[in-house]
């Protein structure tokens, strides 16, 4: 048995050596890439695919500063991320004329105000962060974040909170109606108390499972991305998302070409590769978020156009990035953060 | 050391004394590059300038101990007081590891002393299957002691049908949860050492203390327990030490709602705060409460080999 195992491993070296070209190495949120597409685009360019994962911006970003960057070719950060990296200077810049499908682009995301110009990113896929309620358990109206922060008695102690900073108290400044990055030492103070106060109604923080406690019954509300949502209604939930009037959190993930990228021919490659409508709609298809692509329509699963988790009514407030505070006021918000969870 | 002079260690490596060097290089050179190299790195890390959004300026500064010892209030302005904070966090950490270290000696010693008292050839059997459940991986066995625990569980769901309850207990995201989590994960490291001291130990000495009329719990007390103590102690370490660092049970069984030092430390390094100093310097408070307990312990068992 063993002597067949290293048989087979010793093959499976030789043919991976002998029938790839190149590499390209990718750092990636977790469950999000389908899989099929990343074997797909390694037989079209005949290059080996290998790919780690992260749970979240500021993991991604901590990997990177340690001394992960050379190692990799591409990554996908978040809208605040990608101005935070190019700050950094993480990233590398894509000349005129690298990108055959750049025109392929979205209108309303060519340009957008965390990286000019697409310098050194394409869209990957956007969505909005609120939150789910089950209706089984509460049944009157949601789409307040009141929801949240001043729960009714039937959500009280059963509300999960995703575990990340940014997203929180982006929607604590929302439900406040205070800038996210507000200087004012009355709101800020305001905003520690609300939270105090807030945590009393509230089961636990957790991103990873945000989907499955809601599934499962655990938390009868709970912080969570629209997809996910989406996904959880289909294992079965009966969970609506909602669409605050005080507003909720846009957010889009972006493909990035890092600075030293080893292999930066593959990761161009990569980059068109995604910018091609029936590529990246399969992965919005397996994520249920949206593409910044233009001509995705016809390859996209119909349902995904009617899921109420894409469809904000009529009265929902506004959509906003999270913002990039300096560093002096990041430091309060990072002591609001450590005070909300000591 | 003490121990391989007991066992005749030092007659041996005497046959090897011109080898001694090389044969010891492996085992420092591991230790260098893989023990001392990053203590050292987070020591010096820790008297850094914290870079914004993690990283380190190379300027001295005690900011990062100054941080954890002193409050300046929310804006860092305040006169300083006494910061109660990470001293609470460090508190609830000690005393959540402290109940799962003695709920696991509550169960560990009797599971240990059952298992040295069987017949020889069972012995291994059972220390066998002692070992099963952790051959899986830990993530996935406190996601599943969260199946168990939750209030639409296997738990909850029996103790109301047999009607010992109404409705159900609510221990996920509780104190208790974190406890009962570490106390599943590290269970073993627990009965191992107990199971070993308790195998050597000789049950004539009970025979005859039985034969003086001492009482069983006499025995128990005077007898038994001060001959395996050794084992305890080293079971207890086993047990403190990783639960006091451990950041996974409190993540998925407390809920997160709460800092543990591992939480604490882990949010320096991968959270939105990216402060390398201040993470180095609570890792460093946290080492050298270790070392003092290790020191404390190590103390009476020197004594007790002789």
């Amino acid at each position: 048995m063993k002597k067949l195992l290293t048989t087979a491993a010793a093959l499976s070296l030789i043919a991976g050596a002998a029938s790839a070209e190149g590499k390209l190495v990718i750092y990636h949120w977790f469950e999000y890439m389908p899989q099929d597409l990343l074997e797909k685009f390694s037989e079209e360019h005949d290059v080996e695919v290998v790919m780690d994962t992260y749970d979240s911006n500021e993991a991604l970003l901590a990997s990177l500063k340690a001394g992960a960057i050379g190692t990799y070719d591409v990554a996908v950060p978040g809208d605040y991320m990608v101005q935070i990296m190019g700050n950094e200077g993480l990233l590398d810049t894509i000349a005129d004329g690298e990108l055959a499908n750049k025109g392929n682009i979205a209108p309303e995301w060519a340009d957008p105000s965390f990286d000019p110009g697409r310098a050194s990113s394409i869209p990957y896929q956007w969505g909005s962060t609120s939150f789910a309620v089950n209706r089984d358990v509460y049944e009157g109206d949601i789409n307040s974040t009141d929801i949240l922060f001043n729960p009714p008695e039937e959500l009280s102690g059963k509300i999960n909170m995703l575990d990340s900073q940014g997203e929180v108290l982006a929607m604590a400044a929302l439900h406040m109606d205070i800038p996210q990055c507000s200087s004012d030492r009355d709101q800020l103070r305001a905003l520690n108390d609300m939270l105090q106060s807030a945590k009393a109604h509230w089961a636990s923080f957790n991103s990873d499972t945000a989907k499955e406690v809601l599934v499962s019954g655990d938390a009868a509300a709970g912080q969570i991305y629209d997809g996910f949502a989406a996904k959880a209604r289909a294992e079965g939930a009966n969970v609506e998302y909602a669409f605050p009037t005080q507003g909720y959190i846009v957010w889009m993930d972006n493909v990035v070409l890092l600075k030293d990228a080893p292999n930066r021919e593959n990761a161009l490659l990569f980059m068109d590769f995604l910018l091609e409508p029936e590529n990246i709609a399969a992965v919005t298809n397996y994520a249920r978020y949206n593409a910044g692509v233009t001509g995705v329509a016809g390859f996209l699963d119909p349902s995904l156009a009617e899921q109420p988790e894409s469809n904000p009514p009529a009265e929902a407030g506004a959509g906003v990035f999270i913002e990039v505070c300096d560093q002096a006021t990041q430091e309060v918000y990072d002591q609001i953060w450590t005070n909300l969870k000591k | 050391m003490a121990g391989g002079a007991a066992t005749g260690g030092s007659v041996q490596s005497e046959t090897y004394r011109e080898a001694r060097t090389w044969l010891l290089l492996p085992a420092w050179v591991t230790l260098g590059i893989l023990t001392l190299a990053p203590l050292t790195i987070m020591l010096v890390y820790s008297f850094l300038t914290k870079e914004f959004r993690g990283g380190v300026i190379w300027e001295f500064s005690l900011a990062a101990y100054d941080q954890f010892f002193f409050d300046r209030g929310l804006f860092g302005d305040e006169p300083p007081r006494i910061e109660w904070t990470y001293i609470g966090i460090f508190w609830r950490s000690i005393w959540q590891a402290g109940a799962a270290t003695v709920l696991s000696l509550l169960i560990g010693f009797p599971t240990a002393y059952f298992i040295a008292m069987r017949p020889q050839k069972e012995r291994a059997l059972w220390v066998f299957l002692v070992t099963i459940p952790y051959w899986v991986n830990l993530l996935i066995r406190t996601v599943s002691m969260k199946f168990l625990l939750r209030d639409e569980g296997p738990l909850n769901e029996g103790l109301m049908a047999i009607g010992l309850i109404s409705e159900p207990l609510g221990i996920v995201n509780t104190n208790l949860a974190v406890q009962l989590g570490l106390f599943y994960s590290y269970l073993p490291f627990m009965v191992l050492p107990i199971y070993a001291a308790v195998e050597r130990y000789n049950l004539a000495l009970s025979e005859a203390a039985a034969d003086l009329y001492a009482p069983r719990w006499t025995i128990l007390r005077r007898i038994v327990l001060p001959s395996v103590r050794p084992g305890i102690v080293a079971g207890c370490i086993l047990v403190f030490v990783p639960s006091l660092g451990s950041f996974l049970a409190p993540d998925l069984l407390g809920g997160a709602k709460t800092f543990m030092i591992g939480s604490l430390i882990e949010e320096q390094f991968k959270g939105n705060a990216g402060n390398w100093p201040f993470g180095a310097a609570a890792s460093m408070i946290l080492l050298t409460m270790v070392l003092i307990l290790l020191i404390l312990s190590a103390r009476p068992s020197r004594k007790g080999v002789r």
